[in-house]
């Protein structure tokens, strides 16, 4: 429990984290910065499991272990993904998610 | 001694068939040639031993009885009913194998000489090697079912041989028109076994015509348009048989069927093949005389009706062998038309008798004037008869063996064809007047149009050959004089002795008062031939206008033909097969292709949706969760 902060102005950080990725993932053309989107949305949810271990099952450890196995798993996951950008700007010589449709019908 | 050589006949045509079949390209055609005529002679001296021991070394004094020398069971479908294969030798078998294996042999000699030259020669001699095989064990069936997979063979057979010369357009037609119509007529024939078997629970001919068995207790009471089911059965059997015999109405493929080689032709759809439905019915006749002489009637009806439209046809027509075809076919009706009149056991089966004895001098003799028009043919290279004329100084044995055989065929008085037909004749007097007037009829023109052909070829105008005839090779000679000796002399076999319908002997005196008006009418006939066609006369040509309608009907063979294609192409494709494609392509493949083409529309549709764009589907993926969500938001907030 931390002195004074209701449960609700945490959970009010990781909505608007959650938003403000969801909307970097849609909109923007970077590839580098929409996998940095995607963190944000993973780090807001983290959040909420850390928060929720600490205001309503404080005797349990769970919430927070699983948040380190999620950054673990990001970790690996922006080591795939940057891979692949690489590859990608080798074969277009570019990151922007506009020019690579190739996969359509 | 033991019958159970009797297999080696059979086997060695079939061996000789697979060894000419398989490794005939490998050999020079004469060895083929040769290899096949003597593997036929090895069988013609076995049934010829068979006969011998058979009729003569037996002294069967109270009657031939049925041997089955070799029986095996081949498929089981009930307890009870089952397929053998085997062999049965009785008085009719024997002489079947003996018919056959003796015409057999001789075309196989002939063939040397006729086909000397032609492409396939050793497929030619595989093919004969496989029709003997497939006839003889016909004759030797030991039941219904047997008989049937050996009537396929030799209809499989008789397509391949007619359709020999597969290059000609008009003989692989006539090969598909014999195979359609007997295959149409044997699904009748199918029928009658499936009844037959259905009613009696057995295939086999011994059972079938013990006159204790099933076949004269079943199916009696049941009546379906005024007959009986066994009587319904027969019909269906006979059908086979009319199919096989070519009688009217289906006799349509047998003038075709001779754009085959002659051999062919004298072997097939003369002497053998062609009496199989003969023999189908005598074969079955005590059940044909006992249990269903309605069937019986009809047989002898058309029998006789088809001896006298084939009779009136062949009057009319040039081509040499066709004139011999129809011939044929009216032969064979007086074979159907005997059986028809006849009755069952001792005096009474003079007509089965008679039958049976026609069938073995007309084998005799028809197969003489087939080969003899062959040799004719080879001479002038023209089936054509008014392309003939004058041949007598060219050809003397050609002359001496064919005078023989049309002597025999007009019933001249001492040769094979007057004993047989006598006797037929006879047996139509005691049974049924329409009938034996019908006989005589066709006797005397019997004879008029065999010596129309006679005269027109040999005597009448000499024409302009291309070069001189020449007398045809000893090979085809040979045979013809064989055949000949068996025409003159084949009339005084004791077949009343020997062939009878319950395998008891009996006697027949010469009736006079039936054997003199028929001579003298069938001499009628040849005199007017004589007078018609003996010396180059416009006395033919000045008939024939007389009788303009009717002689163009008979020239045309009174329409069969073009009734045939009226009923299959106008009334069956046109008016039932047509509507059914119709509804196939328009309605049940229509349905598919509209289910197909509206997919293919749709997607052609929505396609755009994938656009390749990842930041699209996140849109749309992300659109439809905050919809969900609101969705059930709205749901379950009370």
């Amino acid at each position: 429990m931390i002195a004074g902060i209701p449960v609700i102005h945490f959970l009010i950080i990781s909505t608007i984290m959650f938003f403000v990725g969801i909307y970097g993932f849609l909109v923007r053309k970077n590839l580098i910065t929409i996998l940095m989107s995607v963190e944000l949305i993973l780090n807001s949810v983290n959040i909420n499991f850390v928060v929720f271990n600490k205001y309503f099952y404080p005797q349990l450890i769970q919430g927070q272990i699983f948040t380190i196995f999620v950054i673990a798993i990001a970790a690996a996951e922006a080591a795939v993904a940057i891979a692949l950008i690489i590859n990608i700007y080798r074969r277009f010589n570019s990151i922007d998610v506009e020019n690579i449709k190739e996969m359509k019908f | 001694m033991g019958f159970g050589f009797t297999l080696a006949i059979l086997v060695i045509p079939l061996a000789m068939f697979l060894l000419l079949g398989l490794a005939g390209h490998k050999m020079k055609p004469a060895t083929a040639g040769i290899l096949g005529t003597l593997g036929l002679g090895i069988s013609f001296v076995l049934s010829l031993l068979t006969a011998y021991l058979y009729f003569f070394a037996s002294h069967a004094e109270a009657g031939f009885k049925p041997i089955i020398p070799l029986v095996f069971e081949w498929m089981r479908f009930t307890p009870t009913l089952q397929i053998d294969l085997g062999i049965l030798l009785d008085p009719i078998s024997i002489m079947m194998l003996v018919v056959v294996t003796t015409i057999s042999f001789m075309v196989h000699i002939y063939s040397n000489g006729y086909m000397k030259g032609d492409d396939g020669f050793q497929r030619f001699f595989a093919f004969l090697s496989l029709f003997t095989f497939s006839m003889l064990g016909l004759v030797v069936a030991t039941n219904l079912f047997q008989m049937y997979i050996f009537w396929e063979l030799v209809g499989l057979s008789s397509y391949l041989l007619i359709g020999y010369y597969y290059t000609k357009p008009s003989a692989v037609a006539a090969s598909k028109k014999a195979f359609i119509v007997t295959r149409f007529a044997d699904l009748g024939f199918l029928v009658g076994i499936l009844i037959v078997s259905y009613l009696t629970g057995t295939f086999d001919f011994a059972e079938l015509t013990d006159p204790s068995g099933p076949a004269f207790t079943e199916g009696k009471g049941i009546l379906f348009l005024g007959m009986s089911t066994m009587s319904w059965a027969l019909i269906f059997i006979f059908m086979g048989g009319a199919g096989k015999s070519a009688m009217f109405p289906l006799h349509i493929w047998l003038p075709d069927a001779m754009e085959g080689p002659t051999p062919v032709s004298a072997l097939i759809h003369a002497a053998t093949m062609v009496v199989a439905g003969v023999y189908l019915v005598a074969r079955l006749f005590p059940v044909f005389a006992i249990a269903a002489p309605d069937a019986k009637e009809i047989v002898s009806y058309v029998g006789a009706f088809t001896a006298l439209f084939a009779a009136t046809v062949a009057c009319t027509q040039f081509d040499i062998k066709r004139v011999l075809a129809y011939s044929t076919m009216s032969q064979i009706g007086y074979m159907m038309l005997a059986l028809g009149v006849s009755g069952y056991g001792g005096e009474e089966g003079l007509g089965f008798m008679a039958s049976n004895f026609h069938l073995f001098t007309h084998a005799m003799f028809k197969a003489l004037l087939f080969l003899g028009a062959g040799s004719i043919i080879h001479a002038v290279h023209s089936n054509d008869m008014r392309e003939m004329g004058g041949l007598k100084k060219y050809m003397p044995i050609t002359f001496t063996t064919f005078l023989i055989g049309w002597l025999a065929i007009s019933g001249f008085p001492g040769l094979s064809g007057f004993f047989s037909k006598d006797e037929i004749l006879v047996a139509a007097f005691n049974h049924n007047k329409i009938i034996f007037y019908t006989a005589v009829l066709v006797a005397g023109m019997t004879a008029f149009y065999m010596s129309r052909l006679f005269f027109s070829v040999f005597f009448g105008k000499e024409q302009h050959y291309h070069h001189a005839p020449h007398e045809s090779p000893k090979t085809m000679t040979i045979p013809l004089m064989v055949l000949a000796f068996a025409s003159l002399f084949g009339g005084f076999i004791p077949f009343h002795n020997l062939v009878t319908s319950d395998g008891m002997h009996f006697e027949t005196e010469f009736h006079w008062n039936i054997a003199i008006p028929v001579t003298l009418f069938a001499f009628a006939g040849i005199a007017l031939a004589y007078v018609l066609y003996y010396k180059p006369s416009t006395k033919s040509d000045k008939i024939v206008a007389t009788l303009k309608g009717f002689h163009k009907a008979a020239y045309n063979k009174f329409y069969i033909d073009e009734i045939y294609m009226f009923v299959t192409k106008k009334i069956l494709f046109g008016l039932i097969s047509a509507p059914i494609a119709w509804f196939d392509r328009q309605i049940v493949d229509g349905s598919m292709n509209a289910i197909g083409y509206i997919t293919a529309f749709t997607s052609e549709k929505i396609k755009k949706l994938q656009s390749g764009q990842v930041q699209k589907y996140g849109f749309v993926f992300v659109s439809g969760v905050i919809a969900l969500m609101l969705v059930f938001v709205y749901l379950y907030s009370e």
